[in-house]
């Protein structure tokens, strides 16, 4: 996308609307020093990055739990752990990965960072209840940290009652409030992405020129405005009845423990979409510049992203055809269920359709991307049998499920984050790191999640329960979750590796120019990392987002092979400096 | 231990079959759509990749009928499997008029199992082949499910209200029986082995009170009984703060609390089991309660029978595959581990269950594994 450039040349280019950055100039980063400049800021990117910094120890923590299930799950009749402990380990992880990482993370990094910039913007409409987004959310945090470590939380991250408000003696009250003050903390987030997406897009900026991205952040806001207050509620009951007896949930003083169940998950089925819908944003914006083509059906994704939305606010019960709620009920929530099967499926097949007659560059997000497609397809396809009711019997509640979610979360969500973090990581923080590594651990994410999770449709399959510390009367598992926990480790190693090479490329990382990818988009006509006001002067777009010309590059990239051939030095630059010279070759 | 990969749960009701056609058409259809996508993504990136010689000129962007078959074929498929779904659900729903019914209490961390003629088992339900079982189901604490997976049924077993479980067992077979739904500390160990019988060995079964017919051996007698009584409880493979271990002590010197040596043969076992507290093993109290007057000779006899056999080699006492860490051990390890304290609990209670509170345990193997074994002790 171009905004009226002052070099008029460059138009259809992507490249640079603003005013020539001066050589010494200053960013986010630079501009203000010191701890409490980044503790105040009303900065969207600095909030981002403070939330870069927590989601990642949180999702280090939920980690740790992870490897201690696996570990654990070698041996039917496990390895170290009490049943007590291991019930809190898995808890914690469910709680940990789902309420502090999955539901935060890409909003609250990306979305934050990258949605004003994307819209044309300066910051957020609220930049102060921003920063308190993220208060609360520490606050929530260490909560929740607080509970987990002074003797532990189970009950899984559902909190069934009356188990968990009856039974249970672990923190469940200390837990739940923590939940309770991150589910303010995702709607004041949500209020300011509608906010800012209504009123604060730049001359130009119509609303079918929004980057995917922007339509999928806008559309999960509206989920979470809608429906993190049913969970507050819900979650208020439980601690309610823990605390003071109040008869809810509790069957013997009258109470309805089904009922819980229906709260839950009407907050708690669109809240995967809290988590996946952000992805969806990511993958469109990482196919589209890395095939670098308009991405297919561009209004087809933006309306399935709203139709999943609203759809999906309508098939809480598919989580519950055997918990005693009516037939009748079940059948209509597996209707619905299959109807919202539909936008997601049509996702997957534009994206594919973008990649036709496309100009792909295999950089490491892309490789992302590509791996997102198709983990999310066997998550999403997984989904249908659990949607219909037949099946769902037989596998709910076993690892089948385990296996279908963690295909859509950490094959969907976990994959997307990583590859928007390889994308913008030169815009974050100016740096380019280790391409080479970057490619490398893509794979070994990819085949790491394979053999963690397909093990475990398998055992599922077979009748194993989620949950379970212990298989002794069933040993015939064991051989699937060997294979998951060996599965486990080389995911782990993927996780690592980023973290080692994105945070060398800190410390000694080649300085990425404004546009290291060519891609195209607001965020990247603005220098790396971004100057604290974003745009020197506020952009006019006159546009088509993604407006790439896929047969014009392709011309100009067989040129390039030609000169690079007759100069004889075939394959000496990196990719990406390849695409950026020639654009400024284009471009000038 | 060679691994073996199973790849389906054996298939032993009604439903199985029809339960089966619908997941492997999914099956196919998931490999369908995986393998479109697969293709095509991997197909155009390779021939779409950066300087490939493919002809890109004319590309599309929006193409309405392309939309419209990848929404609607989908859309038709999916109504397809819901309809399909749901009229399985339907069935597996709604049980025949003439189903037997046995009731089932959930608790934790047990099953409590009552046929209508009153014979009551715990974590073991036994069902005739070919005769539509109703399962009527109750939790008396926190929410529970019955899971059968050999019979693809699955159900919540809520507090406060009744649920309804149907089927028709198919193939005489052990099968496992499991709780689904969390419920605490023990619950990965709240399960056992669903026993389904062919129709004239179940009636056999049930008229005889729920014994087997098949004659037990003393040992095997003796061990049903300890594990009934609960001795394992505070006896088990290694001496413990509860009581000492009753592995290889027949016919070994024992040190009392007085210190004498005695020689621990039929007749200080039987009085050990009787009046405990005449001879305390040294380092013990008075823990154990008195059990004369309330087992018969004959009991004692088949106690003390198991008590000879029990800690020896594998060979020696009937023993099982489902001992804690048989499967990732050699399997040399014996079969008595102790029972956990609210099945004792829960036995000791009788016919008022209703009182028992759960309590915590540590590490001690459940009812459900002894329960397992003395199924493949061939009881």
């Amino acid at each position: 996308m171009s905004a009226i450039p002052v070099d008029p040349t460059s138009a259809g280019n992507g490249v640079i609307s603003q005013p020539a950055p001066a050589a010494s100039e200053t960013n986010y980063i630079n501009e203000f020093g010191g701890l409490k400049s980044w503790l105040l800021t009303g900065d969207h990117k600095r909030i981002a990055i403070l939330y870069l910094i927590s989601v990642t120890f949180f999702f280090f923590l939920g980690s740790v739990a992870a490897a201690m299930i696996r570990w654990e799950l070698t041996a039917p009749a496990g390895v170290v752990l009490e049943s007590d402990t291991y019930n809190k380990v898995f808890s914690s992880h469910g709680v940990i990965m789902v309420f502090t990482f999955l539901v935060v993370a890409i909003p609250s990094v990306f979305g934050n960072f990258f949605l004003p910039i994307m819209i044309g913007a300066r910051d957020m409409a609220f930049p102060r209840l921003n920063l308190l987004s993220w208060y609360l959310y520490m606050a929530g945090g260490i909560l929740i940290l607080a509970g987990m470590i002074n003797g532990g939380v189970d009950g899984g991250w559902t909190f069934y009652t009356p188990y968990s408000s009856m039974y249970s003696n672990s923190n469940v009250t200390l837990v739940l409030t923590g939940v309770f003050i991150i589910g303010f903390s995702s709607i004041t987030t949500g209020i300011n992405f509608i906010v800012t997406t209504h009123k604060m897009r730049a001359p130009g900026m119509t609303w079918f020129r929004l980057p995917l991205f922007v339509w999928a952040h806008y559309a999960t806001a509206v989920v979470i405005i809608l429906g993190t207050p049913v969970v507050a509620i819900t979650l208020l009951l439980v601690v309610f009845e823990r605390a003071f007896k109040l008869p809810i949930f509790n069957p013997e003083l009258g109470g309805d423990p089904v009922l819980f169940q229906h709260l839950f998950w009407f907050y708690s089925h669109p809240a995967v979409y809290i988590m996946i819908l952000p992805a969806f944003g990511i993958i469109s914006e990482l196919i589209a510049n890395f095939a670098r083509k308009r991405v297919f059906g561009y209004h087809f994704i933006a309306f399935s992203t709203l139709a999943i939305a609203g759809l999906g606010f309508l098939v809480w019960g598919h989580h519950m055809f055997i918990s005693s709620q009516s037939m009748y009920q079940g059948i209509v929530f597996s209707l619905i269920s299959f109807l919202v099967a539909v936008p997601s499926a049509i996702k997957v097949f534009n994206w594919t359709a973008t990649l036709y007659k496309a100009n792909i560059r295999l950089q490491s997000p892309m490789l992302y991307a590509l791996g997102f497609i198709g983990l999310f397809t066997v998550g999403g396809l997984t989904g249908l049998f659990l949607g219909s009711m037949g099946t769902d019997v037989h596998l709910t509640a076993t690892y089948f499920v385990v296996a279908h979610f963690h295909y859509v979360m950490v094959g969907g969500t976990m994959t997307a984050f990583l590859g928007g973090l390889h994308y913008w990581w030169p815009k974050m923080t100016g740096r380019l790191y280790a391409e080479g590594l970057a490619k490398a651990n893509a794979i070994i994410v990819f085949l790491g999640f394979n053999l963690t999770f397909f093990p475990q449709f398998i055992v599922g399959w077979l009748g194993m329960p989620r949950r379970y510390h212990y298989y002794y009367l069933a040993p015939e598992y064991q051989v699937y979750n060997i294979m998951s926990t060996l599965g486990s480790g080389f995911l782990g190693i993927g996780f690592l590796l980023p973290a080692f090479y994105l945070s060398k490329s800190l410390m000694n990382g080649r300085k990425a120019s404004a546009n290291p990818w060519g891609a195209h988009g607001l965020e990247w006509e603005i220098p790396s990392p971004p100057p604290s006001t974003n745009f020197l002067q506020i952009p006019i777009v006159l546009d088509e987002v993604y407006d790439f010309d896929p047969v014009t590059e392709y011309e100009q990239d067989r040129a390039q092979q030609a000169i690079e051939h007759a100069h004889e030095h075939p394959g000496m630059m990196d990719s990406h400096d390849e695409t950026a010279s020639k654009l400024e070759e284009g471009g000038h | 231990m060679p691994f073996n990969f199973p790849l389906q749960p054996p298939r032993a009701s009604s439903f199985a079959d029809q339960h089966d056609a619908l997941f492997y058409t999914l099956c196919i259809l998931t490999l369908l759509f995986t393998t479109i996508v697969g293709f095509g993504v991997i197909f155009f990136t390779i021939k779409y990749r950066k300087g490939s010689p493919a002809d890109r000129s004319r590309p599309i962007y929006e193409d309405l009928r392309l939309e419209l078959s990848w929404t609607i074929i989908p859309l038709i498929l999916g109504l397809f499997i819901f309809y399909w779904g749901a009229s399985l659900f339907v069935t597996m729903r709604v049980p025949p008029k003439d189903a037997q019914e046995i009731y089932v209490i959930g608790k934790q961390w047990m099953w409590h199992v009552q046929h209508p003629n009153g014979v009551r088992e715990n974590n073991t339900l036994h069902v005739p082949v070919g005769k539509p079982v109703k399962l009527i189901m109750i939790s008396q604490d926190v929410i529970h499910a019955f899971y059968i997976p050999a019979f693809r049924v699955q159900m919540h077993v809520v507090p406060g209200r009744y649920t309804t479980l149907w089927f028709n067992a198919t193939q005489p077979g052990k099968y496992h029986l499991f709780c689904s739904m969390y419920c605490g500390t023990q619950h990965s160990e709240m399960g056992g082995t669903v026993v389904a019988m062919p129709a004239k060995e179940y009636a056999e079964w049930i008229a005889n009170g729920g014994q087997s017919t098949t004659p037990m051996t003393m040992e095997q007698s003796g061990q049903k009984l300890f594990t009934s009584l609960a001795c394992n409880n505070c006896h088990g493979a290694k001496d413990t703060v509860k009581g000492p271990s009753l592995y290889s002590i027949y016919n070994t010197r024992r040190r009392m609390s007085n210190g004498e040596l005695v020689l621990a043969d039929d007749a200080y076992l039987r009085e050990s089991i009787l009046r405990p507290h005449n001879q305390l093993s040294a380092g013990y109290g008075q823990e154990m309660p008195e059990y004369q007057g309330q087992l018969t000779e004959e009991d004692v006899i088949k106690l003390v029978a198991y008590m000879k056999v029990l800690g020896l080699p594998t060979a020696a006492v009937p023993t099982s595959g489902t001992d804690r860490g048989s499967a990732v051990t050699t399997g040399a390890r014996n079969s008595m581990t102790p029972l956990s304290s609210n099945a004792i609990q829960f036995q000791q209670q009788g016919e008022n269950p209703t009182d028992a509170t759960p309590t915590s345990r540590k590490g001690n193997l459940s009812v459900n594994a002894i329960a397992a074994q003395q199924e493949a002790a061939g009881q």
